[in-house]
This record gives C-alpha cells, sequence and structure tokens, in this order.
C-alpha cells in the first residue's frame, strides 16, 4: 500500500509559541510576583548574611572567603566553554532529532537517552578514570568535555522542541515561496528556535554552574574544591561550606535574574 | 501564459486513528491564462487539499498536474521552479515574525531569485505601496493588524512575480471589518488578469470576480459553472442546499 501523508492538523493561531522548561531554576520575572518575591527575599538574604559574616566575623569567615572565591575563574571558565559546547552539540542534535533521515534521528535519541540516563558524576569520573587510561586528558578539558556531552543532550531536547514549536506554516509559506530546505532552516526556522530556546539555554547555563561544582573530584580547584582545600587545612567545615553554599547561591540568584530580564526583552519585543 | 490543469488527481490523508480519508476523489480542473476560479464548499470538502496539490504543498498521490502544459508531477519536475511562478496565501497569512515587513517580502528575491537587495527593497516598496502598506514597511507583522498582515502576504507572493496564485481561504482568519480591505486587494489582482485559484467563502467577491465557481463536496467536483449560472441556477440538489445554507 502506498505511504499516504498524515492528516493535517489545523493549528490554532500560534503567533507566541513557546515551551517550558522546568529542570534547573525558577526564573524570576516581573509577570511572577511569587517567584520574583521568594527571588528577592533569598538574594537580599544571602548577600546580608554574607557581609554580616565578612564584616563582623572576620576571623574565620574573610579570610574563608578570600581563599574560597580564587576558584571563581575555574569554574566560570569550565562553565562557559561547557556550554558553548553543549550548545554546540545540543544544536547538532536537536536538528538531527528532527531530520527526515530516520538513522539520524535515531542516532539522536540513543545520544539522549544514554546520557540522561547515566548521573554527571559517573559520567565524569568515566571520562576521566576509564577513558584516561586510554587517552591522557587533562582534568579540565575532561570536565568540558563531559559537561558539554552531557548538558548536550539536555540542550538538543530544548532546540528539537524549540525546532518542533514553530509552526507548520512557517515551513509551508518559505516553501511555497520557493526556499530550499536549507535556506527553510537558514533564515526561517532557526532566527526563531534561537529566541525560543534562549531563555532555556540560560537556564541550562545556571544548572550547569551548579553541576560544575562535580568537577572538584577531577582535582580542578574551582570553587567547591578550594573550599575542601581550606577544610583539610584548618578543619573548619561548617564554616567553610557555609561561604562556598553562600557563593554558588548569590550566583545563582543573580544569574536567574538575568535570565529573567532577559525573557522579559525578548516578549518586549514580540 | 499560465494554464492550470488538474488531471484525475487523487489524495488521501491518514487520520490519527489510522484511518485512510480520501481527501479528493479523481478530480480534474482547469484554470485557464488570466482566469479567476473560485472553489467553494462545506468544510472537510477537500478545497484546500486540492488547492495545495497545485503547488505541491500536499504533492497529490495519482493523477497529474500541467502547469503552462509542463507535467510538474513527474519525478523530475523542477518543482522550485513551480514555486517561484505559482503565489500562496495562506488563511493563517504566515508571515515571518522574526522580520520585517521589507524583509518578508524581499526574503524570496534575495534567497530564491538572487535579486539585489537594493532592487528586491525598491520592487517591495512598489508592492507595498500597492497594497496600501507602505507606511508599515518597517514594522514587525505583530504590530500589523489581520487584515494588513494578509496585505503582507499578498504582496509577499507577488514578489517573486508569480504567473499565477493560490488563495487558500484568505479571509477566514480576518475580523469582519478587515475582510474589505483584503477583496479590493484580490480584486485589483484579478482585474490586472492574474490567474487566480481560490478557496473562499466570501461569495460577494466570486460574483464580482469570479470566471467559474467550483463546487466541491466529499472530494469531489459536483459542479462547475459560471457565477450567474451557479448562484441563480445550481444544477444539483447538494450545491443547492449548500447555497441555502451561506447566502
Amino acid at each position: 500500500m502506498k505511504d499516504f501523508e498524515k492528516m493535517p492538523v489545523k493549528e490554532e493561531k500560534p503567533n507566541h509559541p513557546t515551551i517550558t522548561m522546568t529542570d534547573g531554576v525558577l526564573i524570576p520575572k516581573k509577570g511572577n510576583k511569587r517567584i520574583l518575591s521568594s527571588w528577592m527575599m533569598t538574594f537580599i538574604g544571602a548577600i546580608a548574611l554574607l557581609l554580616f559574616l565578612i564584616i563582623f566575623k572576620a576571623d574565620p569567615y574573610r579570610k574563608i572567603f578570600f581563599f574560597v572565591i580564587k576558584g571563581t575563574p575555574t569554574t566560570f571558565e569550565i562553565t562557559i566553554a561547557a556550554i558553548i559546547g553543549a550548545v554546540i552539540i545540543g544544536t547538532l542534535t536537536g536538528i538531527g532529532s528532527v531530520s527526515n533521515n530516520r538513522l539520524i534521528t535515531s542516532l539522536c535519541g540513543v545520544y539522549v537517552e544514554l546520557i540522561r540516563g547515566i548521573p554527571l558524576l559517573v559520567q565524569l569520573m568515566f571520562l576521566y578514570f576509564a577513558l584516561g587510561s586510554i587517552i591522557h586528558m587533562e582534568g579540565n578539558i575532561a570536565a568540558i568535555v563531559a559537561l558539554s556531552i552531557c548538558f548536550g543532550a539536555y540542550m538538543g531536547e530544548i532546540v528539537r522542541a524549540g525546532i518542533q514549536a514553530i509552526p507548520k506554516g512557517q515551513t509551508e509559506a518559505a516553501t511555497a515561496l520557493g526556499l530550499t530546505k536549507a535556506q527553510t532552516f537558514m533564515h526561517v526556522i532557526l532566527p526563531q528556535t534561537i529566541k525560543i530556546v534562549l531563555p532555556a539555554i540560560g537556564n541550562e547555563f545556571i544548572s550547569m554552574l551548579k553541576d560544575s561544582s562535580l568537577v572538584s573530584v577531577l582535582a580542578l580547584s574551582d570553587i567547591l574544591k578550594k573550599g575542601r582545600e581550606y577544610i583539610s587545612r584548618t578543619f573548619l567545615s561548617l564554616q567553610t561550606m557555609l561561604i562556598v553554599a553562600l557563593i554558588y547561591l548569590i550566583f545563582t540568584l543573580v544569574l536567574s535574574r538575568l535570565v529573567g530580564l532577559m525573557e522579559e526583552r525578548l516578549h518586549k519585543n514580540g | 501564459m499560465a494554464k492550470i490543469e488538474i488531471k484525475n488527481v487523487t489524495k488521501s490523508f491518514i487520520d490519527p486513528d489510522g484511518k485512510i480519508m480520501n481527501a479528493v476523489k479523481k478530480t480534474s480542473l482547469t484554470v485557464n491564462d488570466g482566469e479567476v476560479v473560485v472553489i467553494i464548499g462545506p468544510s472537510g470538502s477537500g478545497k484546500s487539499t486540492l488547492l495545495r496539490t497545485v503547488n505541491l504543498l500536499g504533492a497529490p498521490d495519482t493523477g497529474s498536474i500541467l502547469f503552462d502544459g509542463v507535467d510538474i508531477t513527474k519525478n523530475n519536475a523542477d518543482t522550485r521552479k513551480l514555486r517561484e511562478e505559482v503565489g500562496m496565501v495562506f488563511q493563517q497569512f504566515n508571515l515571518f515574525p522574526h522580520l520585517t515587513v521589507l524583509d518578508n517580502i524581499t526574503l524570496a528575491p534575495i534567497k530564491v531569485k538572487k535579486m539585489k537587495k537594493d532592487e528586491a527593497e525598491k520592487l517591495a516598496m512598489e508592492l507595498l505601496n500597492k497594497v496600501g502598506l507602505a507606511d508599515k514597511a518597517n514594522s514587525h507583522p505583530n504590530q500589523l493588524s489581520g487584515g494588513q498582515q494578509q496585505r503582507v502576504a499578498i504582496a509577499r507572493a507577488l514578489a517573486m512575480k508569480p504567473k499565477a496564485m493560490l488563495f487558500d481561504e484568505p479571509t477566514s482568519a480576518l475580523d469582519p471589518e478587515m475582510i474589505k480591505e483584503v477583496l479590493d486587494v484580490m480584486l485589483s489582482l484579478a482585474k490586472e488578469g492574474m490567474t487566480m485559484l481560490l478557496v473562499t467563502h466570501e461569495m460577494g467577491f466570486a460574483k464580482a470576480a469570479a470566471d467559474k465557481i467550483v463546487f466541491m463536496d466529499h472530494g469531489e467536483i459536483i459542479e462547475e459553472s459560471s457565477p450567474e449560472e451557479m448562484f441563480s441556477n445550481p444544477k444539483s440538489e447538494r450545491t443547492r442546499d449548500f447555497l441555502q445554507h451561506i447566502l
């Protein structure tokens, strides 16, 4: 029997396609008073507590802070490099997931399922120790590769959802105008997808910043590793971990508000 | 020259339950050069499906479509060339929301026809003047009303200098007060001698502009005649029934 097309489904005017991703952090936006006010309270609380400790309890907190904060560049270097890697992998995976080629679609599907089913910490150790015995890899390269591969899978799902959120009429209009598939993708689908997935990518960046603390097992001097170094020298576990937690919290809160602002802007510009 | 010949075309779909639905059954229809042909009929009668076979957005399962005598349903047919020559306007406008009105119109001429940017923009401005929206060139689609969006969509299709135009229920998604501005643009196109095939519920337009009206039901053409004939003296019972309900 001949393969017939699927019945076309009439779409309701989807002028503002959006996708919601619930993993990661809550994004405080103007529209959501509840999240915005809890964000505000947490943020002010965290800053106040940190300042209080550093100023009024200088011993040991000021020392701890200035020691631990030295891990920031490593944390951010790894996070930024890995998010770039994840965006590249995710874009390719996302495009592959909607491809007409069954082989490519299955490959992308297997990759996503495989990666999402293995804890990041296991992936990190696997790459560093297991593969490290075959190919020598610097700790930071291993960390960036592992984080890229892991988050690339999530990113792939975001990009796929983003592409599929574009109304079918867009492709039809471009096709009817004579644009090739590649031109349609480049000039019509991709620019709209970017706009849709940008907030979700921001969200992933924040998740990544938090999960990058796992790389401290690879002997990289990120914020957490710096904290552990300090503990092993001074045995001030509680105090040190308090500072480490506050630093992560403040970074995460600032970033989530930035993502919120970006979303507000994107919506304003249609 | 632009002549569209639809010959014994069939098109089926698989509905969500896995059943095969024959949307268009062995249908033939000819649109001669400069003619305006309007397809009417109840919803689900296969009007849009038939229309969409013409530029192969939904290629027919069997049968053939000849554009200027060339069979475009053959495997080696130049589909893109066909789509350059046949413009299409959709019910939901389908403007590109991330581009300005001007860029919406110039995208295809630049990318497909390799036209120079300033040349394409000049053409776009001429077309915007024609549809009365020159002042909206730098707006984004979401800043326009439905009627304005549809007029831009018509200008966008015209920018490819098509030999024929397809309209798929161009006014169905519009508020009543905006229908006229779109129909006026379509009327002026018809007067200029554009070959047009339309699916519409606007009987006023059909009366004023159509050379031929085709009534479709259940995937078949039931009746095909001039507007006067169709509206004053429909031959088939089903046509009469349908017209009674909408007029």
